[in-house]
């Protein structure tokens, strides 16, 4: 297992969903660095083919939740209930129980449903009347986000965005890649075709791989320097919080595993920043909006 | 980290910050509003007080015309008050009432600046006044705050409270130490100040004057401001024989003795015999040529002449703090060999003044015709008759001497003095009054002998036939303890003295003394640090004869080696951040690459920018990834081994 592997998980996740690379490339990242990941987008962009191809092609299991308003929690986690012949109650586990979960427009059901999942994802067990059970390995949620239509939601706080690792937009294809897409085969047969390249345990020992790559000094005080910038600059209202930098490191290492190296380059954390904090920050809404976006928070801060 | 560049024009001064200003303004301008006219003084207060009112209501400021009319009509009463605008009274009410002006003005954070920076200028103007410790620890009060002011102006993003900048300002205190010393050790020393001090600057200075009447030397023993300060190299003599000759006075009017505008001198020292006292004055500024020495001078310190009355004085008044070596002979008497016309010019009397002295000095003469039973005769009188030394004499009318003698026989030395040198006068002995200072206090502390204005004294000196100049006191006469024992023991408890001269308080005195001491150091090692000083420390470094071009490279190199100091105290931080070898070479490289046009950003990645640049400069490319992918193992990936930096060295310079 090595970093080939996935590159070419990433290639056969390309071929499905055309002209997304990167987005792609985040997503796996997020899924090595054990973190959840939250696509905010138009419906109909390919989020649920991504998931479900991110699923075949690493050989995990995929289940999908469709949040509504009426979504209760044990719809996600799972009921017990009662066997006649057995005569105990039994556990029919919910669809969290599996490995990439697809909870399709989470901002749809109540805070009550929401917060069973997002527990889920922190723990990575369930407990349900008095007893816990332990989620399947790995584990990762996917969920998605419509933000044009806001009435009727409920939005994540920004306590339950920080539980996820990356939030990305996949947005509108590129015309070359939507011709592609619009003369190709249909995306669902393709899915069926897709084969998956790792199987068993071997995404655990990728996941592990990712750990040990170092993050030398010199890139943490670059890590701490961003996180630094943004809890004095006057254009954020928060800061980043710990956690986002434990995250933003996380993630960094996964990027820079995925492009080879043993170790975390500045590169790595400036290709993952954006995706780490866009959904932890917030502007402090003063006259220079453009300078509060992460974009702009790279360019203000030297690399020491 | 890279802070947004400071938009200093735009950004207006908040509260805090015109507090702080306004703080530093006051305190630095203090002992000023003390000093000017009460309209000048309240004008400042108000304008900083509408100031600061204005600040914490977050009222807009007044309009710029309202200013400049106030401002002219300051400067116009500036002008009416001091009768000019230069000068030290007025340029510093000027510079004072400007400046608060430019206080009510200041809107943005650059005025902020601009009036901080104008206050170290308004700080410099106190030295103008005293350069005591005193003041100096002031003045580093003043600087401390202004400093305060200017790092508080530098917080645009979040306020730390005030802890910060008031410790931050020490900080930078302490790193410009360094600096400063050298800086006052090496900077080459120009005797008296660079470009003339404004004319009034000598205004109020207290010492012996030119002439002596009734009264002149009452105020002089009323004040307790230090005249000189003499350090003996061995025993310090006896009380009675520190007689320390001043303006020696020739003329009288009836009323006052003054010193003759024109005096010879002497070109050779007198040929003396006998052990010499050693000695080395440190003189008070008094606006005066006279220095001080112990009677009799036998030799001159640089600069100075000696006349033929033995008065020393300096080639110019002096008007700073003075130092100079001295010898004395303790002389029975000298200038047997002085002519007729000088002679004469010591047995002038005026014409119509005082009868009875007269009939007194010639029925004295009738009894003795030699010189010294007349005088010990006289004195005799003064010892045994009813005489009394006192500070409060009863006011003489115009006959003042027969007053003296024969109705209140009341008074000091400045009465006895003329008095007696009246009579000797009358009775045909060439006499003059000699003014100075006769004992003084030792301070055990530093050992030396201290001689405050209180212990101005006047004399006589009559002239023999067979010895010439002899001294003759007849203070002492009437009051022997005060030439023993010091003017206090010789006064009536009653009679008005300084606190300090008296001395009944023993640790009042002490501890006056202890800071006398202090004060003697202080004048002797910083303000006394003349060029000769400063040449002697040179020579004890080694650096014999230093011309300006040698103590100009001196001073480069001491400066830069103290802002080495200074720097490597601040930047230990830094290095600590950013300070690998690995990443001063890439540091090196990437200043290579400037200069070919290829730069990196402050937030670029290395690879990112090698990339970037191997795009622009395809030839370089494989050059370019080198260095980097090497600077990056080293840096990001942990090899911390002397080869790999050695590999880092190696491939820079393969281009």
């Amino acid at each position: 297992m090595n970093h080939h592997d996935i590159n070419a998980v990433a290639g056969q996740i390309n071929n499905i969903i055309l002209g997304k690379q990167q987005q792609i490339r985040l997503a796996l990242a997020c899924l090595l660095a054990r973190g959840h990941l939250l696509i905010e987008d138009l419906p109909g962009v390919g989020k649920t083919t991504l998931a479900h191809a991110i699923a075949t092609a690493l050989g995990l299991r995929f289940q999908r939740v469709q949040f509504t308003s009426d979504l209760l929690p044990a719809d996600i986690l799972g009921v017990s209930v009662y066997n006649r012949d057995s005569a105990r109650f039994e556990f029919h586990p919910g669809p969290v129980f599996t490995n990439v979960v697809l909870a399709d427009e989470v901002n749809r059901a109540t805070p009550r449903a929401q917060s069973a999942l997002l527990e889920a994802m922190e723990e990575n067990q369930v407990t349900t009347e008095g007893e816990t059970r332990p989620l399947p390995q790995p584990f990762f949620v996917i969920a998605t986000q419509n933000p044009s239509h806001q009435i009727g939601t409920f939005p994540l706080p920004e306590s339950q965005l920080d539980r996820f690792l990356m939030r990305i937009e996949l947005g509108y294809p590129d015309s070359a890649a939507e011709r592609a897409l619009l003369s190709g085969t249909d995306r669902r047969t393709l899915l069926g075709e897709l084969k998956a390249r790792l199987a068993g345990d071997d995404l655990l020992q990728l996941q592990r791989a990712v750990t040990a790559v170092r993050a030398e000094p010199a890139l943490l005080d670059y890590v701490q320097a961003l996180l630094r910038h943004t809890r004095v600059s006057p254009d954020f209202s928060h800061g980043l919080s710990p956690r986002a930098g434990l995250s933003l490191l996380q993630a960094a290492r996964a990027w820079a595993y995925m492009d080879g190296r043993d170790h975390v380059v500045p590169e790595d954390v400036q290709a993952v920043l954006p995706a780490v904090v866009s959904h932890r920050l917030t502007a402090s809404g003063g006259e220079n909006v453009s300078s509060a976006s992460p974009a702009a928070l790279l360019l203000q801060v030297a690399i020491p | 980290m890279a802070l947004k560049p400071l938009k200093l024009d735009v950004r207006p001064l908040i509260a805090r910050e015109v507090y702080v200003l306004a703080a530093g303004f006051v305190l630095a301008s203090a002992a000023h509003l003390l000093r000017m006219p009460n309209w000048l003084g309240g004008l400042v207060v108000a304008t900083v007080l509408l100031r600061i009112y204005l600040a914490a209501r977050d009222q807009p400021l007044p309009g710029k015309w309202l200013l400049a009319l106030v401002a002219f009509g300051t400067a116009a009463g500036i002008l009416l008050e001091y009768r000019t605008l230069l000068g030290r009274e007025a340029g510093v009410s000027l510079l004072v009432v400007m400046l608060s002006l430019k206080l009510l003005e200041g809107r943005s954070q650059r005025d902020g600046i601009l009036l901080a920076t104008l206050g170290f200028f308004l700080l410099v103007t106190n030295f103008l006044y005293s350069q005591t410790i005193l003041t100096g620890l002031y003045m580093l009060g003043c600087a401390w705050l202004l400093i305060v002011a200017l790092v508080t102006l530098q917080f645009t993003v979040r306020w730390p409270g005030w802890k910060i900048p008031a410790l931050r300002a020490g900080a930078l205190l302490v790193q410009a130490l360094p600096l400063m010393l050298v800086l006052f050790l090496l900077f080459p020393r120009i005797q008296g100040p660079l470009w003339g001090l404004p004319h009034d600057a000598y205004a109020g200075l207290t010492g012996l004057s030119d002439n002596m009447s009734p009264g002149s030397l009452n105020s002089l023993i009323q004040s307790d401001a230090v005249a000189f300060r003499a350090e003996f190299r061995g025993r310090i003599p006896e009380a009675p024989a520190l007689y320390w000759r001043g303006p020696v006075l020739w003329d009288y009017d009836g009323q006052t003795w003054t010193a003759p505008r024109f005096v010879f001198n002497v070109n050779e020292m007198p040929e003396t015999a006998g052990p010499t006292i050693e000695y080395t004055v440190t003189v008070e500024p008094h606006n005066k040529r006279w220095l001080f020495a112990l009677e009799m001078p036998v030799m001159r310190p640089p600069s100075s002449f000696l006349t033929r009355d033995m008065q020393l004085l300096s080639t110019t008044p002096v008007r700073s703090r003075m130092r100079y070596d001295m010898s004395s002979r303790l002389l029975p008497a000298y200038g047997a060999d002085d002519t007729e016309v000088m002679l004469q010019r010591a047995l002038q009397l005026p014409k119509g003044y005082n009868p009875r002295t007269l009939q007194l000095a010639a029925e004295l003469r009738r009894r003795h015709s030699d010189d010294r039973r007349l005088v010990d005769e006289v004195l005799q009188t003064f010892r045994n008759e009813n005489y009394v030394y006192t500070l409060s004499p009863p006011l003489l009318g115009q006959h003042a001497v027969d007053e003296f003698l024969f109705d209140t026989r009341r008074g000091f030395c400045e009465h006895y003095s003329s008095a007696f040198t009246f009579l000797m006068r009358a009775a045909g002995i060439p006499a003059r009054v000699v003014t100075g200072y006769q004992g003084g206090q030792i301070n055990p502390v530093g050992e030396y002998v201290l001689i405050r204005q209180a212990d101005a004294h006047a004399w006589a000196e009559v002239w023999f036939q067979d010895s010439g100049w002899v001294r003759v006191d007849p203070t002492a006469a009437v009051s022997p303890a005060r030439v023993e024992r010091g003017i206090a023991s010789a006064l009536p408890s009653t009679d008005p003295l300084p606190i300090f001269v008296r001395g009944n308080f023993a640790a009042l005195q002490s501890l006056r003394l202890t800071w006398d001491s202090i004060t003697y150091s202080w004048n002797q090692w910083v303000l006394g640090y003349s060029p000769e000083r400063q040449r002697r420390f040179l020579s004890s470094l080694g650096f014999d004869d230093a011309t300006w071009q040698k103590l100009a490279v001196l001073l480069v190199v001491g400066a830069g080696l103290a802002l080495l100091i200074g720097a490597t105290l601040v930047l230990r931080d830094l290095r600590a951040v950013r300070g690998d070898a690995a990443r001063a070479l890439y540091d090196r490289f990437c200043r290579r690459l400037a200069r070919l046009g290829l730069r990196a950003g402050a937030a670029e990645g290395p690879l990112a920018f090698a990339e970037r640049a191997a795009g622009l400069r395809p030839e370089l490319a494989a050059w370019l990834r080198a260095v980097t992918g090497q600077y990056v193992a080293i840096r990001y990936g942990g090899d911390r081994s002397v080869l790999a930096l050695r590999e880092l060295k190696r491939r820079i310079k393969e281009k």
